[in-house]
């Protein structure tokens, strides 16, 4: 007697990541380079969301483990000639030891004490970024990230220089669903639910034996080798690294993304990031107030969906089969 | 069984739990009664680890738990419910004790597993036994007090403990609601044999199950036994019992 509702027997990442394969054959360049944006953002956001939506913790420095994992991949490739995959897997180690070593006096504060904390840790990444010059190129950042070769694509039916945009895109493409799909499954073991109880009242998990602030830890780590991972690929999908990348305001936008896409729903992020993304494109394009734009949308998302717009399909989806059934 | 010894608790000057000692017998139902204030839930906060003690033991099966982490206290076998009803609100009652018996059941750190797998008949008799059944796939916190209690009663009882303690297992429930969750109480501490130590406000209830009785008073032990003898002792009467209302 388990209960299932049609849309979880659905393959959704690998429905999701065909479509979005399709994307470089029937559109523009533009619209393929926004589409690996999106497909890098939906895994930072996603791993936010581990802690977010999952384990119940805000974390404002979520742009620390993104920036590092830009920074080791970047310069592992750039200067070290260290292969693309080794030196991407490579990132989200670096993203995961970090999160590991700020996660440990992090997850000894609860709520907006733990959030500013966290804070304070990317800030403290973002210095060592902005100001270590011999190693990271201080406020200038490292602009000589190679594109990974990507040769066994060669055969696709794009030419002149969208062929490399396009190669870049599936791999990036490839690798977020393995990433999503790997979070995915973490969020639906035995340890998400761990996380679940963890979130809805951490006093009451301590009493079925669970070391909160341990499995809190665990959290953090995944959550900070995913984002490292997805800074990885951003570090070479813009052919550079920057110290901007650690900054605070980069994880407030996966903040913003979770929230808007519904922090309830595992697939929330992925769509808050497309979301956003796809708007900042076009409303770029036609104005130059686009924070106006993006705060009066924001504002009107958020009072028509407080559960943002995964929570708010739910709910509308609800009412109609409430009202077929009634 | 459990044994609390020369217990105190102060803050910064007032102190909560004076010399309390107590034993909750193998098997047996003890029940800690005291007017509001009088150092209950402190007490009860000392034994399950999530107060650290000024002085004074807390044995629990022959070991020593003074100020061990209430995550590991819980794993020796002493399970709790509490006085606000303390369950995961936001999954269904189905999750909730499936949680339970995977972190019970060392399943916590298993990321490849699929959790809704896990434990699956273990969590339909519990449902089963506490009458859960119809309510299965209710989110837990849009359930009734009563069955926000249950529920909470199925998440402690996932450990299998030797002892139980209820923090005040009837508040906020109508009559209806009290009667059958003491019967259902009774029945599943006689099938386990537990050990149980609660504290009550209704004294009907109180009288009606307990083998023995510790009243506490501003902290302190005042009388204990079994409840004819607590219901003659004189200082009971006078400080709480209200002049032999009952």
């Amino acid at each position: 007697m388990n209960q299932q509702s049609w849309t979880d027997r659905i393959p959704w990442t690998l429905v999701i990541t065909l479509a979005a394969a399709m994307v470089p054959f029937v559109t523009s360049r533009y619209y393929v380079d926004l589409a690996t944006y999106i497909a890098i953002f939906a895994i930072f956001a996603t791993s936010l969301n581990l802690l977010l939506g999952t384990t119940g913790l805000v974390p404002f420095g979520h742009a620390a483990y993104f920036g590092i994992g830009s920074y080791v991949c970047g310069l592992l490739m750039g200067e070290l000639k260290v292969p693309f995959l080794l030196a991407f897997v490579l990132g989200g180690v670096g993203g995961a030891i970090f999160a590991a070593l700020f996660g440990f006096f992090c997850v000894r504060l609860t709520r907006v004490y733990f959030s500013m904390l966290t804070l304070a840790c990317a800030q403290i990444v973002w210095a060592i970024c902005f100001k270590w010059n011999e190693v990271t190129g201080g406020e200038q950042g490292y602009p000589r990230v190679p594109m990974p070769d990507m040769a066994f694509l060669d055969w696709l039916p794009v030419s002149g220089r969208g062929l490399i945009t396009a190669k870049f895109y599936l791999v990036a493409l490839v690798l977020a669903a393995v990433c999503i799909a790997a979070m995915r499954r973490i969020t639906k073991s035995p340890f998400g639910r761990i996380l679940n109880t963890i979130r809805d009242n951490a006093e009451r998990a301590q009493f079925i034996g669970i070391d909160v602030r341990r499995y809190q830890l665990f959290a953090f780590i995944i959550a900070g080798g995913f984002a490292g991972l997805a800074g990885g690929l951003f570090g070479i999908y813009k052919r550079g690294v920057f110290p901007d990348y650690a900054y605070w305001t980069k994880g407030a936008e996966v903040l913003i993304m979770s929230i808007l896409g519904g922090i309830n729903h595992f697939w929330g992020p992925t769509v808050g990031s497309a979301v956003l993304i796809l708007l900042n494109g076009v409303v770029v394009s036609y104005t130059e107030y686009w924070p106006f734009v993006l705060g009066s949308i924001l504002l009107f998302l958020l009072f028509a969906f407080p559960g943002g717009l995964l929570g708010g399909i739910e709910a509308l989806y609800r009412r109609l089969r409430g009202q077929a059934n009634a | 069984m459990l044994e609390v010894k020369n217990l105190v608790k102060s803050f910064s000057g007032f102190v909560a739990t004076n010399d309390v000692s107590l034993t909750a017998e193998k098997g047996k139902v003890t029940a800690v009664i005291g007017p509001n204030g009088a150092g209950k839930s402190t007490l009860f906060n000392l034994i399950t680890g999530h107060l650290a003690p000024t002085s004074g033991r807390v044995v629990l099966e022959g070991r020593d738990i003074t100020g061990v982490a209430p995550h590991k206290i819980c794993r020796m076998g002493m399970a709790r419910s509490f006085q606000r009803t303390n369950i995961f609100p936001k999954l269904t009652v189905y999750e909730n004790l499936q949680a339970a018996f995977i972190a019970y059941g060392g399943q916590s750190l298993n990321m490849f597993g699929v959790a809704t797998r896990q434990f699956r008949d273990k969590t339909e008799r519990m449902l089963d036994s506490l009458a859960l059944d119809d309510l299965a796939y209710n989110i837990a916190g849009e359930l009734s007090h009563g069955a926000q209690k249950q529920v909470e009663l199925g998440i402690a009882l996932a450990g299998d403990p030797s002892i139980l303690l209820l923090d005040e297992p009837t508040a906020g429930m109508s009559a209806q609601e009290t009667h059958e969750s003491i019967a259902l109480l009774d029945r599943i501490a006689k099938e386990r044999g537990l050990t149980l130590l609660f504290t009550e406000h209704d004294m009907e209830v109180v009288f009606s199950i307990s083998d023995k009785i510790a009243v506490l008073h501003q902290g302190r032990i005042i009388a204990t036994g079994n409840p004819d003898e607590v219901r003659q002792n004189d200082e009971v009467r006078r400080v709480y019992l209200g002049g032999g209302k009952h």
